[in-house]
């Protein structure tokens, strides 16, 4: 029992991590409709920037990994809003297969650009928080996993308020319902748009922080598979759906965790892909979404 | 005359909104009616159920005595029906006597591996496609447009070549929503005469979606009026241009007016 | 005879030819000319899921390596135990088994198509994309993990059965079949699926049949081309095929124009000889690559090579 306690909790703080990544995809779909490639390299940009701004802070200081936290989500707010502008905007109403194209190029510019900058060789992330163990009964629960579990909730509350409570929130859902009515009613698209990718880079680069904590390695391709199984998680939870990405990524998470705590664990990376292939066969709405029929 | 479709009951809602409600209606050999109704009425709506796009929240759907539940937008041109898109869907990249081949594939003679083969039999098959394909083209005027992509023809010919390629698929009803959409009085009297003409040439029953009075009461034999997805009236086109509760429905639409003066 | 038939012939016979070519070719010719060969079979194999039928397919590597893991197999596994030492049997027997062995591996991959195809084909576009591209990454944790396939360190010592002339043949095939495929009435249904599937549908065609038979058939041409790189690079590890080579690919379709069978080819052509120019430069290759992704699709969305059809006569 505390095994499997000890478990759900280490799943927990992983999906806590990929739930932060999903949402950033959700959103995105929310608002443009296209699945945006580039999210797990912004993602891993932070965790690079985090690497970089923990080097000039003190080690073990919780104000320090504030700051850290801080500077990379603003960082990659700016990235992800600089993609969208240069990349994606020139692109609004072009075919869906052209902007996942350009996505993807994006992706792999971001990637590459890493491997000839930062070297493709793994880093040591610094210990940036101070740590210890809590022991609780049975179980042992590492400061950082405690930070990480904290970090995501608090800004999962921080964005369901945005969504709901604020005027900019209000024009997002308003967009993602139906951009033209939004138009018409005077809401500015584009600045929606823009700040919808700010937000959810901002999100992602906090997991990269946060993977990167509990992880301490980083290079420039670890993006790529926390963020194909944000993604699935995404999908789990139903795609442009902001509680359903949060949800799918803890379920996924603690499904990883207790596959790869069982004897099944080489294909830990696998399972993702098979839990998303089989919600396509029986539930491709996902599991909060609402299937939708197009016009004809 | 035997009847050829039949809806029963026919419903669809979407969330809460129900987009026809409870229809009854029948369309029988070599008729052609006219279903029409203000905007939002439900028409396209019946198209879709008709033709598989949509299933029915309830009610029955069938085609010659056969139920089409379950047999997928496919199966049921197969069994005979073909439609027209309102919003016109062509094939826009594809060449004008290619929208029309891609159309002839429900009747091809030769199995796909043949295509590589490239025998006798598939080189007369793929023949006798394009001959037709041709052939139909000239009905309606479109065989100097052959080569060129369909999305560059002009807005009435793209119409008109979505009715050939429904033509194509040999069916026995044609659904037409809104064929004369955008075009010009001289234009709309033309296309009058043709869907007379193929109706003749191919033994066709057909069912026709349309906003024009002048068509509509021009050339159909029997009109059903929706409103907010419920049928309100069913006749000959005398009956319905007197009918109280049609007028009632136009008021206040444009169409009012031209329902008037006919 | 008909015209495909000729020129699928004449090619085959240049195929030929070349392995008799007087005096041999330079090795590193050889090389570079094998190379485009293979890829120029990827890259009209995949045209026609993303090129004709307008599918985006992230997953050609995967299906090239379960091509190149089964074709290896019977070359490793099961080709000794049906005709003894490969290297002490004839010339005609090493040839039937190599072509047995990459009939397989195409076997295989279609399979594998087939089971990828099937439950995310009645999706939308971009999901296909990520199934394919997970279904990669699936393929490679299996084949780390089965332990006769060499595991996480791959197979090696596989015959050397490649040659120029079986890699012009098969690139000869794949065009003809995917040329004879498209061009005929039946073919037109690919290109109506890409255009539009509800259209495609209303004229009692079945977009979900075309598509599972474009990614099947792509992905059997990318099996035989797995085998056939295994059997030219002798040894294959699980991460040999990732998701770049597959990116590789699409680069290629997309280039070319995607559903443009000759830009395709030249596209082919070109990125495999641009890597060997750039070979200098060869850690900004891929930076190269994906700037060139991006400012393709920002200023020539159609291709390097496609170039604006025809006004109407009208
Ligand atoms: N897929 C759908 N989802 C939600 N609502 C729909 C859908 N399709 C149709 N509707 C609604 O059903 C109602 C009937 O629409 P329909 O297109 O059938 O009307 P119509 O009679 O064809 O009108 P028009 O003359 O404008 O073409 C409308 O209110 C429309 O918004
Ligand atoms: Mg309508």
């Amino acid at each position: 029992m505390a095994e499997f306690l000890q478990q759900l909790l280490n799943g927990l703080s992983l999906g806590a991590i990929y739930a932060l990544i999903a949402l950033g995809y959700t959103m995105v779909y929310g608002v443009l409709r296209f699945i945006n490639f580039a999210h797990s390299d912004v993602f891993m940009v932070g965790a690079f920037i985090g690497y970089f701004a923990g080097r000039i802070v003190p080690e073990g200081t919780l104000w320090g990994g504030l700051v850290v936290l801080l500077a990379a989500m603003a960082g990659c707010a700016v990235l992800g809003m600089l993609i969208e502008r240069l990349a994606y905007r020139p692109l609004r109403g072009a075919p869906t297969l052209n902007v996942l194209i350009t996505a993807i190029g994006v992706s792999l510019l971001l990637e590459y650009s890493g491997q000839v900058f930062f070297g493709a060789a793994p880093r040591t992330f610094p210990a940036i928080l101070p740590s210890a163990n809590f022991t609780l009964g049975g179980l042992v629960l590492s400061s950082n996993q405690l930070v990480v579990i904290v970090v995501a909730v608090l800004l999962m509350i921080g964005l369901e308020l945005i969504v709901h409570r604020t005027k900019i929130g209000m024009a997002m859902r308003a967009v993602s319902l139906n951009p033209r009515a939004a138009q018409l009613v005077g809401v500015n698209n584009d600045v929606v748009i823009s700040f919808t990718f700010g937000l959810g880079s901002a999100l992602a680069a906090a997991g990269g922080v946060l993977y990167a904590l509990n992880y301490p390695s980083i290079d420039p391709l670890m993006g790529v598979m926390p963020g194909l199984k944000a993604f699935v998680a995404a999908i789990l939870g139903g795609i442009g759906n902001i509680p359903g990405a949060a949800l799918g990524g803890l379920l996924l998470g603690v499904v990883e965790t207790f596959v790869n705590g069982s004897q099944w664990s080489t294909y830990k990376d696998a399972i993702a892909f098979a839990i998303l292939i089989v919600i396509l066969l029986f539930r491709p709405a996902g599991l909060l979404g609402r299937a939708t029929v197009e016009k004809v | 005359m035997a009847e050829l479709l039949r809806l029963e009951q026919a419903t669809i809602r979407f969330g809460g909104l129900t987009a026809v409600n409870a229809v009854d209606f029948a369309v029988n050999e070599g008729e052609l009616c006219g279903l029409i109704g203000p905007n939002g009425a439900g028409k396209t709506t019946v198209f879709n159920l008709i033709t598989g796009v949509y299933a029915p929240t309830s009610g029955r759907i069938s085609f010659g005595g056969r139920d089409l539940r379950g047999l997928g937008v496919d199966g049921i041109v197969g069994l005979g029906i073909a439609r027209t898109f309102q919003n016109i869907r062509l094939f826009g990249s594809l060449s004008v006597l290619d929208n029309v081949r891609a159309a002839c594939n429900l009747h091809r003679a030769t199995a796909p591996g043949h295509a590589l083969l490239r025998l006798g039999a598939f080189r007369r098959d793929e023949a006798a496609i394009v001959a037709r394909a041709n052939e139909l083209l000239e009905i309606f005027n479109l065989g100097r447009f052959r080569d060129a992509p369909a999305r560059s023809l002009p807005y009435g010919e793209q119409r008109r070549l979505e009715i050939v390629r429904c033509l194509a698929t040999r069916p026995r009803l044609l659904l037409l929503d809104e064929p004369a959409a955008g075009m010009n009085p001289t234009e709309k009297t033309e296309l009058i005469r043709l869907i007379q003409q193929v109706r003749r040439q191919f033994n066709l029953s057909i069912l026709l979606v349309e906003h024009s009075m002048r068509v509509v009461m021009g050339c159909c034999e029997r009109i059903a009026v929706l409103d907010y997805g419920v049928k309100i009236a069913e006749g000959t086109p005398d009956q319905i241009r007197t009918d109280p509760k049609v007028i009632e429905a136009y008021l206040g639409e444009d169409h009012g007016s031209s329902l008037a003066h006919h | 005879m008909p015209r495909p038939h000729v020129a699928l012939l004449l090619a085959l016979a240049a195929a030929y030819g070349v392995s008799h070519f007087p005096g041999g070719l330079d090795p590193y010719l050889l090389d570079v000319l094998t190379g485009i060969g293979i890829n120029i079979i990827l890259a009209v194999s995949l045209n026609l899921v993303n090129g004709y039928t307008g599918q985006f397919s992230l997953g050609h590597a995967g299906f090239m390596s379960v091509g190149a893991y089964l074709s290896s197999a019977v070359s490793l596994f099961v080709a000794p135990k049906l005709v003894g030492e490969l290297s002490a049997a004839g010339e005609v027997t090493q040839g039937a088994v190599f072509l047995a062995a990459l009939i397989t591996g195409g076997f295989c991959a279609a399979l594998a198509g087939l089971f990828v195809g099937v439950p995310s084909l009645r999706l939308r576009g971009d999901y296909l994309a990520l199934v394919t591209l997970g279904f990669g990454e699936i393929i490679r944790v299996i084949f780390q993990n089965v332990e006769i396939l060499g595991g996480a360190l791959g197979l090696n010592a596989i015959p050397g059965s490649t040659t120029l002339t079986w890699v012009l043949a098969v690139a000869a095939v794949t065009v003809f079949v995917v040329h004879c495929l498209v061009d005929s009435t039946y073919g037109r249904g690919f290109l109506a699926t890409r255009d539009d599937e509800i259209a495609a549908a209303a004229v009692g065609l079945n977009p979900t049949r075309y598509k599972i038979v474009a990614f099947v058939v792509a992905a059997f041409f990318a099996g035989v081309a797995g085998g056939l790189y295994a059997h030219f690079k002798l040894t294959i590890t699980p991460t040999g095929f990732d998701f770049t080579r597959s990116i590789e690919i699409v680069v290629m379709v997309i280039l070319g124009g995607m559903g443009n069978a000759v830009g395709v080819i030249l596209a082919a052509v070109l990125l495999t000889v641009l890597p060997e120019v750039l070979r200098p430069i060869a850690e900004y290759r891929m930076i190269l690559y994906s700037l060139l992704l991006v400012l393709l699709m920002l200023l020539r969305p159609q291709g390097l090579f496609n170039f604006p059809a025809r006004r109407p006569r009208g």
